[in-house]
């Protein structure tokens, strides 16, 4: 597996490139270069990946970031700073050995999807392996896998144009996945799907993510989109990386005005996950004495327990008024007052999407991840507190009198 | 007003030599690549009367079929009834010979001027400086007047094929060199990225991204080419060029109405079955397109 570390980039488009960043790091303001005639795209930005992380890149347009992505491939090389590749500095390689980092370890999605129109999907998908020097049969059997994987099985000898934007973006994700690298740069890879098959190839990324786990730098203008994919987000601003944090704590505790103005609109319901906002829950093992655990429940003033086995599965919980019925009946054990029905949630599931099961039980939502462990508990409360943090920090924004964000933003904000 | 007068004669402007350098460029040329010239010409000559043999190897009624049938196979019925009618007309003025003749010379000069113009293309699309030199030098060969090119080709060839071939290939070799060179620019930059992204070298970017994404404003190109060459082989009869020119050229000069005109026709036919064959190439059309798309398919 292969982490990606930025170290301090610049990226200046235009003439004294190396003075203008001397002058940035100086103090001098973008805007005052700006009205010189350079661009500084990407000022200053430092970040690290780690390995299997998504990691979304959040900015509006011109905000750099598309700029930024192509440093770490060395497709744009950094005026100054660098990149560092499984600790490999790919900033000073000679062109050959940037290549083979690309050939090998990191490839990519692009926003227009940028398939090669003379050529089949299937010699699209297996293109970095061809680059590569991959035999035919082992590159058409990577391809085709890869292609299976997407969905798009049964389309090898199509071309590009007889395929839908959704499906062409398969294909571009196909040719990414076919190279097998460890590293996934996606640039704005969804934005330009309509709403209904972006939100199709996030749930299938994200899917993707939990089978291969590949390390994944994903650049989006959509906040949504970021709060959605990302397991930590970098919001840019003006070619800076003004924040880097989880959703929540972007959410929570945004570091400036920008951020906070940024985050305001957002329904704070679908971007939360199940698991971001899972609550700690008392467990106890299958076979525990009634008493006992009536005892526990009484001292911590707990209105439930869950009940899990020895690889922290969840077996089913437990109410106070079952505990206390069946310590009524004087029963020794508790599994036969253990309610096995528990309603259940997959840690990445939208809160929204819990709030129905929350209305119809006593107990809260079990947070349980895909081979069935119990990740932590949503009680009612929890729920309520991760929306009501969008009312304090809204008030706060109107008693400072902010700004309105651009409308691009906001509509790029509610579109999903 | 006569003070203006006398200061215009005042200043006496001196005259550039331009015409006696070119002479004296045209001469040393001629005395120092002497053996150069000659193995071009041997070489011109040769191709020329090669494939006027291949052209002519049958009687003109069999060659007409088969001119038929290639029309047929590249672009379809129309086409072929076309040249089955055309160039039996040419042949029913008795002019099958010249026309072969002037067709020869277009495929010698038209392959010359192919195999320079697109490596030239290519080097101007891959470097801005190549494209600011060769730039100027292009406009200067499409602007100067053809004749002008034909006056050191027969100083250097004397009178024949050669001189007419060398002078075509000169004044057709521009529209090659720009279409090449605009086709690879014009190439969508994120392709070339996607090339970039996956690591591949430049070279294989070239053949197999910016080339074939490119190819139908190169084959428009080639299209240029040769109907450029058409026109200026014609022109070429004044040298002694064989073909449709020398029979336009010998009818101007004797004022011959009905020969000129006869020959006249004849040209118009033969740019029509030229440029029909050859534009079908650059769309795509029958044949080509078959042929185009199967070496991508065998590639994988």
């Amino acid at each position: 597996m292969a982490t990606v570390r930025a170290d301090k980039i610049y990226k200046i488009f235009g003439r004294h490139a190396k003075d203008v960043v001397t002058q940035l790091e100086n103090g001098v303001s973008r805007d005052e270069l700006q009205k010189q005639g350079a661009t500084p795209a990407v000022i200053n930005a430092s970040f690290q990946v780690r390995e299997g992380e998504t990691f979304v890149v959040m900015g509006l347009s011109g905000s750099g970031k598309s700029t930024l992505i192509r440093t770490l491939n060395g497709l744009l090389p950094p005026t100054s700073g660098h990149v560092y590749v499984d600790d490999q500095d790919i900033t000073t390689m000679p062109p050959k050995d940037i290549r083979q980092v690309r050939q090998n370890t990191m490839s990519m999605v692009f926003q227009h999807f940028a398939l090669f129109p003379h050529r089949t999907i299937m010699e699209n998908a297996s293109y970095g392996l061809r680059v590569r020097g991959m035999d035919s049969s082992e590159r058409r059997e990577k391809g085709r896998q890869a292609l299976e994987l997407v969905g798009l099985k049964g389309w090898e000898n199509h071309y590009p144009r007889q395929l839908s934007g959704g499906m062409q973006q398969r294909v571009g994700l196909a040719r990414a996945l076919a190279a097998e690298t460890d590293v996934l740069l996606m640039d704005e890879a969804f934005s330009a799907l309509d709403p209904l098959i972006r939100r199709d190839m996030q749930d299938q990324l994200i899917d993707l993510q939990h089978k291969l786990a590949k390390t994944i730098i994903f650049i989006t203008h959509d906040l949504n989109e970021a709060m959605r994919l990302g397991d930590r987000i970098a919001v840019m601003r003006d070619g800076e990386i003004v924040q880097i944090g989880t959703t929540k704590q972007i959410l929570d505790e945004p570091a400036d005005d920008y951020v906070a103005q940024f985050v305001q609109d957002v329904d704070r319901s679908r971007v939360l996950t199940a698991g971001a906002i899972a609550e700690q829950i008392t467990t106890i093992a299958p076979g525990s004495e009634t008493s006992s655990t009536l005892e526990l429940m009484r001292g911590a003033d707990l209105g439930a327990v869950f009940v899990v086995d020895d690889a922290l599965r969840l077996v089913g919980a437990l109410s106070y008024a079952a505990a206390a019925q069946a310590a009524g009946r004087s029963e020794r054990w508790i599994d036969g007052s253990v309610d096995r029905q528990v309603p259940t949630t997959p840690p990445e599931a939208p809160i929204v999407e819990v709030f129905e099961q929350a209305a119809g039980t006593e107990l809260p939502v079990a947070v349980v991840k895909q081979d069935g462990t119990l990740l932590g508990a949503l009680p009612r409360t929890a729920l309520l507190r991760a929306l009501g943090k969008q009312a304090t920090s809204t008030n706060h924004q109107a008693q400072q009198g902010f700004q309105q964000p651009p409308a691009g933003a906001v509509q790029e904000a509610a579109d999903v | 007003m006569s003070d203006v007068l006398a200061a215009a004669q005042i200043v006496d402007l001196p005259r550039i030599p331009i015409g006696q350098w070119a002479e004296g460029l045209v001469d040393w040329l001629d005395q120092n690549v002497g053996l150069g010239l000659e193995l071009i010409d041997d070489a011109v000559r040769n191709s020329f009367d090669g494939i006027l043999a291949l052209l002519t190897w049958a009687p003109a009624e069999v060659m007409i079929l088969l001119f038929t049938i290639l029309a047929f196979v590249v672009r379809g019925w129309g086409f072929a009834l076309f040249a089955l009618l055309g160039i039996g007309f040419v042949e029913s003025m008795g002019r099958f010979e010249p026309m072969m003749q002037t067709t020869a010379l277009i495929i010698v000069a038209s392959a010359i001027a192919i195999v320079i113009s697109i490596p030239v293309g290519i080097l101007a699309a891959r470097s801005v400086g190549v494209s600011r030199v060769v730039r100027p030098i292009l406009d200067l060969m499409q602007t100067m007047p053809p004749f002008v090119y034909l006056i050191p080709t027969v100083f250097f060839f004397s009178i024949g094929a050669t001189p007419g071939v060398v002078a075509t290939v000169v004044f057709a070799l521009p529209p090659g060199v720009r279409l090449t060179e605009l086709g690879i620019r014009q190439v969508d930059a994120e392709m070339v990225e996607a090339g970039q992204a996956f690591g591949a070298p430049p070279r294989q970017i070239l053949s197999g991204i910016q080339l074939p994404l490119a190819m139908p404003s190169i084959m428009a190109g080639v299209n240029q080419v040769i109907m450029l060459s058409l026109s200026m082989v014609v022109i070429a009869g004044m040298v002694g060029a064989p073909g449709l020119g020398q029979s336009v050229y010998e009818a101007v000069t004797r004022v011959q109405i009905g020969a000129g005109a006869e020959a006249g026709l004849s040209v118009v036919i033969l740019a029509i079955f030229v440029d029909r064959l050859t534009s079908a190439f650059g769309a795509g059309k029958g044949i080509w397109s078959r042929l185009r798309a199967s070496p991508s398919m065998a590639s994988q």
